[in-house]
């Protein structure tokens, strides 16, 4: 455990003093190999309840293994990974998605031939319990549960504000729209974690403020762990709770904003070292 | 009105309950197609086997009764019973959701993430496996399939609409099994449409079919869905199977009617199950239609074999997506 774990800073802002002391996930001494490649060395940090944690470092450092390791679609070779203190087993990314770890991904994975409704629905599918032969008739009890669930997620699109593209095929939106279809459907689902790869990649300013601000509420409203990953410095430093530096597959900073933008080695891999 | 026209409407009847028996066997390539992607080149050979399987059944042979008798030198063939059509159908359908199991179990799981072509040549192999095992298990002879439909022109239709066309028309004929298949496949479409629509499994359904990764994000099983796809194809097999076996025999040319469901799924988009309905009501309205007008009069007849390919042909290069397709939306 790290040094904050114990000591809470006094000084913290309300949302931070909001931050609970109880990590949802911890992950613990994780190497992932590929063949011979080492992409994650011995990294160990966790995320707690109700923060907004990131995940930073310079290209090819990691970061989208290592949350691919948290979403069960990398099983690493080291290391152990709690989930609300229980030891997790090596499982499926779609029995991890069932735990309520809901993920985006940096290449946007979309049902690109559904509508977004359909789209935020199937966020839904891990709520849903009505038996296969209940759904064939489709009456009474499958009926009242889809209902249920449609306006979960006609919540989501109303606090998105996506409701003009409701209908609309995803395939067609606009890149920064996609991106937010995906939020939404990781969102529906309620879940305990929510884990976004580069959520602000390719947005321009403009979008980029919409989704830092959705980000926040979601955090803020909905009292959501989220874990990132995000390239935008600026951005990192102003909505995340505490950051861990990745650099090379290791680890090279945990900390506040503050903390880690003071710190030499994050500073040497973001600037480079001078050679003299 | 001459009787001419009357004929010529007759023609047309006669190609939509054809189409509708085409409809039939695209509809399993459809959905298989949709949830994983994989053109099922087995489909017919699944369609041939269910009808086996309920032939044999129903009449209660011996499975395997050719190779029992040839390692035990016995002379068994059967039980000596004969089920319920109604039961014989159930114990089908359950041999069919086996077949789904155990392809998923031995074939599917091993190939997640290949290529496309990767699962179709593994659905080939599929195809002379079941074809091998389906002769192996019930014989290889022509069998007569009796599902308790009536056969042979429907005499209440010929007789109602004997008077319209003057002295030289004796009303429509229209074959009663071809009444009963049109009827159990509007049912059957319109229940896989709903489910496919409105319920979580069918959205699971989409789901898969549209992207794996995201899937397996949401908390969707592929396995599960797969048996469940595979299932569903199984169990449209079985009802071709009986229809088209109830029609002209079970025998191994059944599982060539797979072949006319290509130009069929061509027309109506492989994604899309009124598609699969509309396009096998097209190819089967056409095909009569051109050799009633043009076939017979001036081309010597026999068109009937070509016809949809052609026609499957000239749609590939104005519409390649099919009528009903989804059009490949691609951003740059």
């Amino acid at each position: 455990m790290s040094a904050q774990a114990q000591a809470p800073a006094p000084s913290a802002s309300a949302s931070e003093a909001a931050v609970a002391q109880v990590p949802v996930m911890e992950l613990i001494g994780i190497t992932l190999r590929f063949g011979g490649v080492t992409a994650i060395k011995d990294i160990s940090f966790d995320i707690r309840e109700g923060e907004v944690r990131a995940i930073i470092g310079p290209n090819g450092a990691g970061k989208s293994s290592m949350l691919n390791v948290i979403s069960g679609f990398y099983h690493p070779q080291e290391g152990e990974i709690r989930y609300r203190g229980e030891l997790r087993a090596s499982m499926k990314p779609y029995e991890i998605a069932r735990l309520g770890v809901a993920r985006t991904f940096q290449n946007i994975a979309l049902f690109k031939g559904m509508s977004t409704l359909d789209n935020i629905m199937t966020g839904r599918l891990t709520h849903m319990r009505s038996g296969l032969f209940a759904q064939a008739i489709w009456k009474g009890a499958a009926e009242r549960e889809e209902i249920a669930q449609r306006e979960r997620a006609e919540r989501i699109i109303d606090f998105l504000e996506i409701q003009s593209i409701r209908k609309a095929p995803v395939g067609s939106l606009s890149y920064g729209m996609q991106k937010r279809v995906e939020l939404g459907r990781a969102l529906v689902s309620e879940p305990s974690l929510l884990l976004l790869d580069e959520p602000m990649a390719g947005m321009n300013v403009e979008e980029k403020e919409d989704m830092s601000r959705f980000i926040l509420d979601v955090n803020e409203e909905f009292g959501t762990t989220i874990a990132l990953i995000e390239h935008d410095m600026g951005v990192v430093m102003d909505i995340s709770d505490r950051v861990v530096v990745m650099d090379y597959g290791a680890k090279i900073g945990d900390g506040t904003p503050d903390e880690v933008r003071n710190d030499q080695a994050v500073i040497d891999a973001y600037l480079g070292v001078a050679h003299d | 009105m001459s009787a001419d026209v009357y004929y010529g409407i007759e023609v047309v009847l006669n190609g939509l309950m054809t189409g509708v028996m085409y409809s039939l066997v695209a509809l399993g390539f459809v959905l298989i197609f949709k949830a994983s992607g994989v053109f099922n080149y087995a489909q017919g050979v699944m369609a041939l086997f269910a009808a086996q399987s309920l032939v044999g059944l129903q009449t209660g042979q011996i499975p395997f009764s050719h190779l029992i008798n040839a390692v035990f030198g016995l002379e068994v063939h059967h039980f000596g019973w004969t089920l319920p059509t109604v039961v014989a159908i159930a114990l089908s359908l359950c041999l069919m959701v086996l077949f789904a199991l155990l392809v998923e179990r031995l074939v599917l799981k091993h190939l997640v993430n290949q290529e496309p072509i990767i699962l179709f040549m593994a659905t080939i192999g599929l195809a002379y496996f079941l074809e091998g095992f389906g002769q192996l298990m019930w014989g290889a002879e022509i069998k007569r399939l009796d599902i308790g439909i009536p056969q042979g022109g429907n005499l209440w239709i010929e007789n109602a609409t004997a008077g319209l066309g003057g002295e030289d028309f004796f009303g429509f004929y229209i074959d009663t099994l071809d009444l009963y298949a049109a009827l159990i496949a509007i049912l059957l479409v319109t229940a896989l449409v709903l489910f496919s629509q409105y319920t979580r499994t069918g959205r699971a359904l989409r789901a898969v079919a549209d992207d794996h990764q995201a899937a397996l994000s949401v908390g969707i099983s592929l396995r599960t869905i797969w048996v469940i796809v595979w299932s569903i194809a199984g169990f449209v097999a079985l009802v071709a199977g009986a229809m088209w076996g109830a029609k002209s025999g079970v025998q191994f040319s059944l599982s060539l009617i797979a072949l006319k469901a290509l130009p069929v799924l061509m027309l109506g988009g492989f994604t899309s199950i009124p598609g699969a309905v509309v396009g096998g009501l097209i190819i089967g309205v056409g095909e009569k239609l051109f050799e009633f007008l043009i076939g017979a009069p001036f081309l010597g007849g026999a068109t009937e074999n070509w016809f949809a390919y052609m026609l499957a042909l000239v749609f590939l290069v104005f519409r390649p997506q099919g009528l009903f397709g989804e059009k490949i939306i691609e951003r740059v």
